[in-house]
């Protein structure tokens, strides 16, 4: 074997994200925190030059012997998960230097977050795909933890700790079940190897691997950690949590499902089935009671995997393409959501009720209008992007044949909807209290972006919906 | 017929031209109310010209769709930017139209604050009323039936009465709990024809076994919307709490989606599961009618009466569409115009006292004659109009469905002409309470009578339920055609699924 063998040219993003954390790194430890904003801009640069080489290189294939794979499936999901985790960065810089959290490690680790996202769309075997997962993983929980001298956010980096390290240990467990029984490690050997008909030893391994994988993207039953970290977390580093991983671990999701499993659709769709259905509901009906936004935020998302979830269920290309449409409009909310509840300080304190959003179409009608359209969207009402995720996941749904899981789905949008259209209520219906602070110009950047691409996403649906076929289509090619 | 203009996307997209101009107004709060109103209103007169291009270059010989527009919007999966009108839906783009700028102009001094966002609000709800009717792609149709939830659900919760947050959330989940099924049934059909083409999907055919199921999940969405007994719930309190304006297009427009849907959608795509289910649908018309007439003469708040009284007047057109006879589609089309504009009327009616009294309570009025002669009569016109009077426009439909639902089945016939009994009773003694009797409490005596502005709002629609009652073939002409083809083309389908449910329990005796 020669070094050419590796064909390290199609890990260029991730090779080139590695060099430029550990330079910035450097960097960092040289300037102190007083500099953050520098790494942190220079982060963002990184992220972006990554999003400009996984773009301009079309080229796919195995890398690393077989251990990570460059297709256009994993093009798509790094492209949003680095879009995400850079917007992520620019949104902690203003939060983090009032709330005291200017270090410079804060950015970097999102960069070394990404790099493990990077490395987990392109896990091509059970190790690589551990190894990326555990790279990220420990990132998170450092980030979650940053602000060490708040109780709240010490409980959350721990209790994400304790259990993301038992959720891998499932997944360990599981993966190391797989290789007993099939001999293999590699995705494409185990695709090859395995048609249809699976032992017994074999379908729990597969499903001790969906339990740590249903944990990474906080799918129910594993999903208990969310909320607390959620609101535990500094509110810029929930935003990061929301968006850029949780891509990341749906696409990990679905090319272990799809790829190596591919052909016992029928041995793991039922577990699917059941998480994204009770994922769902669990997400519509626990909200309803939440005060706290990001509390709030957290079931939404939950319930929003479960949305995703149902694309994969279908376990067909439709299914896969409406998945990866969801993902990438749910990211876009998700991000403008938490943009404007960054926006919510009052005399310089950050402020996290829902009730503190009262008559703020009054007061900031911006910032109203703004997360009006997000929720509006996340309800799944037309015509904003939001519906349109629903839209595709279900008619795979449907087209699949699960027609009982899109009732119990579309029903749970209607319970859901209940919050979300609340939330509008409070903004435009109850009487104004105080007004906030002045938003920082970089949030109001985020938030005009991603409230135009939800509003008039509609115009541009074709080249878009042409863009995640192409994705899924390489999922699927025997 | 012109087809070198976008006639229809201009009808429904000139309005959001306005919203936009009304949203980038700036300066002092009292200025900037102003601009909006007049920039809404004649932005909604234009819009309303316009569509009278549609009313006299209009085929009425034609049967099938005219006006058609086509752009390429998800070719891929063959779900296109489709408009198109037919004899079924063009009168409701009129309706949509006239009744836009009477609602702001009904709302030019009754809406003091937030005057800008309310004339976006309505001007981006004639667009999407406007597209539900014109949609001919399926997934466009959704996208403007269920966006009307946004402006409605604000109208209601931002200018609305006391209970308006209740109202707002109930009108808003109980709309999108019955459409979100509706989408199911649509991705369904979708992914059976492979396209969402209405005019495809219409002589699709689908197997007679599934469509029962996609029958249940439109009628969930459509029984909501026109309200049918038991989902009616929501209609009286949206009512009660939206501003005149916003009851005035509930009650003239929103409704009629669901019935519309009836016959665009249910009838048309799945015929055999229309005919199976006709007795469910008669069954609820005759509930509606009489049960909800019976509520209408017990209630205390006017705007409450009226909305039951919508729902009883639903319940004529729900019965008349699936009697499929000649007589009881058109009666159900014309009555569903004629009751876009007399229960918009009234509602404008009630409005008018509001405005003075703010109060709605039927006891706190009474002897109105006295202080407003004017009044006196618009109200009692339309409250004839209500009740069916010969010579309003009421009269031709409930006349019609009743002769239509006659030759279907006497007994659906027979009970719900009560309706039309009852209906006077409430109405008449509605109309004794407000107006007639003695002049006694003293803040009506101060009341003034018509405005020159409310009597430009009630001019068009006094014109149209005369010219309605008196020369109803100006309206018939423009669906009779359309019926006729209609009945042609699905009812020998509603029939062999009639038959032998029929012929069994006749082989049973034997």
């Amino acid at each position: 074997m020669t070094f050419t063998d590796l064909n390290l040219g199609l890990a260029t993003p991730e090779i080139f994200l590695a060099i430029a954390s550990l330079v910035l790194l450097v960097i960092g430890v040289s300037l102190g925190d007083k500099r953050m904003r520098l790494v942190a801009w220079a982060s963002v640069l990184a992220l972006v030059v990554a999003i400009f080489l996984t773009a301009s290189d079309s080229n796919s294939g195995l890398a690393f012997q077989g251990l990570f794979v460059a297709d256009g499936f994993a093009r798509f999901a790094k492209i949003l998960s680095f879009g995400a985790a850079a917007v992520a960065i620019v949104m902690s810089l203003d939060y983090a230097e009032r709330e005291n959290m200017a270090r410079f490690e804060l950015p970097l680790l999102m960069l070394l977050a990404s790099l493990g996202m990077g490395l987990m769309i392109s896990a091509n075997d059970l190790i690589s795909l551990y190894v990326g997962l555990e790279l990220q993983s420990l990132a998170l929980y450092v980030v979650a933890a940053i602000r060490r001298d708040t109780v709240k956010s010490t409980e959350a980096g721990l209790k994400y700790f304790v259990l993301g390290a038992l959720s891998s240990g499932m997944l360990l467990y599981g993966s190391s079940l797989i290789y007993g029984f099939t001999g293999s490690t590699n995705f494409s050997i185990l695709a090859s190897a395995l048609t249809g008909d699976a032992g017994l030893g074999l379908i729990v391994g597969i499903v001790f691997l969906c339990a740590g994988l249903a944990f990474k993207v906080s799918a129910v039953p594993f999903h208990m950690w969310t909320p607390d970290v959620y609101e535990g977390a500094p509110t810029p580093i929930t935003a990061f949590f929301a968006a850029a991983p949780k891509m990341a671990a749906i696409a990990l999701f679905t090319r272990v499902l799809v790829g190596p499993f591919g052909d016992m659709v029928g041995q793991w769709q039922q577990i699917i089935i059941f998480i994204s259905v009770a994922s769902m509901i669990l997400g519509a009906v626990a909200a309803i009671y939440q005060k706290n936004i990001k509390r709030l935020m957290a079931y939404s998302s939950i319930g929003n995997v479960g949305y995703a979830l149902v694309g994969l269920a279908s376990g067909t290309q439709e299914g896969v393409s409406g998945l990866l449409t969801y993902m990438a409009i749910y990211i876009v909310m998700t991000i403008g959501s938490f943009a404007v509840i960054l926006a919510m300080r009052r005399k310089g304190e950050a402020v996290e009720e829902i009730g503190d959003l009262a008559g703020l179409s009054r007061s900031q009608p911006a910032l109203a209008y703004a997360l009006a359209i997000f929720m509006f969207s996340m309800a799944g009402i037309p015509p904003f992007a939001g519906f349109f995720g629903k839209l595709f996941v279900f008619m795979a749904a449907i087209q699949a044949g699960l027609n009982v899981t899109a009732v119990i789905g579309v029903l749970a949008s209607v319970v859901s909807a209940f919050y979300y259209i609340r939330i509008i209520k409070v903004m435009f219906f109850d009487q104004p209290t105080e007004s906030f602070d002045r938003v920082a110009p970089t949030l109001r950047l985020v938030l005009a972006v991603t409230a135009i691409v939800i509003t008039f996403g509609f115009l541009a649906a074709s080249p878009f919906v042409d863009m995640t076929a192409d994705a899924a289509s390489v999922l699927f090619v025997e | 017929m012109s087809a070198s203009m976008p006639i229809l996307s201009l009808t429904t997209f000139l309005p959001l031209v306005g919203a936009a101009l009304i949203l980038i107004l700036r300066g002092e709060d009292k200025a900037v109310a102003r601009n909006a109103r007049y920039i809404a209103l004649w932005t909604s007169l234009i819009v309303f010209a316009i569509s009278l291009v549609i009313w006299f270059e209009f085929d009425r010989s034609i049967v099938g769709f005219q006006f058609e527009e086509k752009a390429d919007w998800l070719p891929a999966l063959d779900i296109n930017y489709h408009m198109g009108i037919d004899g079924i839906s063009m009168t409701f783009v009129l309706l949509s139209t006239l009744l836009t700028p009477i609602c702001i102009l009904a709302s030019w001094e009754a809406i003091e604050k937030r005057v800008k966002e309310y004339m976006i609000a309505f001007l981006g709800l004639e667009t999407l009323m406007v597209g539900t009717f014109c949609a001919l792609d399926f997934i466009t149709f959704y996208i403007f039936f269920e966006g009307v939830l946004i402006p409605m659900y604000l109208i209601i919760g931002i200018w609305g009465g006391p209970r308006r947050v209740y109202a707002s959330i109930k009108f808003f989940l109980f709309t999108l709990a019955g459409s979100v099924l509706m989408l199911l049934a649509i991705l369904a059909m979708y992914s059976i024809a492979g396209t969402a083409d209405i005019p495809t999907l219409m002589a699709y055919g689908f197997d007679t076994g599934i469509q029962k199921w996609l029958w249940l999940a439109l009628f969930a969405s459509f029984a909501v919307k026109v309200p049918m007994w038991p989902v009616h719930t929501w209609l009286p309190d949206a009512h009660v709490e939206a501003p005149t304006a916003g009851s005035v297009i509930l009650a003239g427009v929103l409704l009629k989606m669901g019935a519309y849907g009836f016959l665009r959608f249910s009838i048309p795509m799945l015929p055999e599961a229309s005919a199976y289910f006709t007795p469910l649908v008669y069954g609820l018309s005759i509930v509606a009618v009489i049960y909800t007439s019976l509520v209408a003469l017990a209630q205390e708040d006017m705007k409450k009466l009226i909305a039951y009284s919508s729902v009883a007047h639903m319940g004529f057109v729900t019965a008349g569409i699936f009697s499929m006879t000649q007589q009881g589609l058109e009666g159900a089309l014309f009555q569903m115009l004629s009751h876009g504009i007399v229960s918009g009327a009234l509602f404008l009616c009630v409005g008018v006292i509001y405005d003075r009294l703010h109060t709605r309570e039927i006891a706190r009025y009474g002897g109105l004659v006295h202080r407003m002669p004017k009044y006196a009569v618009v109200f009692m016109i339309f409250t004839m109009a209500s009740v069916g009077l010969p010579g309003t426009s009421g009269f031709i439909g409930e006349f019609l469905v009743m002769v239509g639902v006659f030759q279907d089945n006497t007994w659906v016939a027979l009970l719900i002409a009560t309706g039309v009994i009852l209906g006077a009773a409430y109405m008449l003694w509605l109309y004794r309470r407000i107006i007639f009797g003695e002049l006694v409490k003293e803040d009506l005596k101060t009341m003034l009578d018509l405005s020159l502005r409310e009597k430009i709002v009630f001019a068009p629609l006094l014109v149209l339920v005369f010219w309605m009652g008196i020369y109803p073939i100006s309206f018939t002409s423009i669906f009779g055609p359309t019926v006729t083809d209609f009945i042609q083309d699905y009812a020998p389908r509603m029939e062999a699924q009639a038959a032998p449910a029929a012929a069994a329990p006749a082989e049973a005796t034997q």
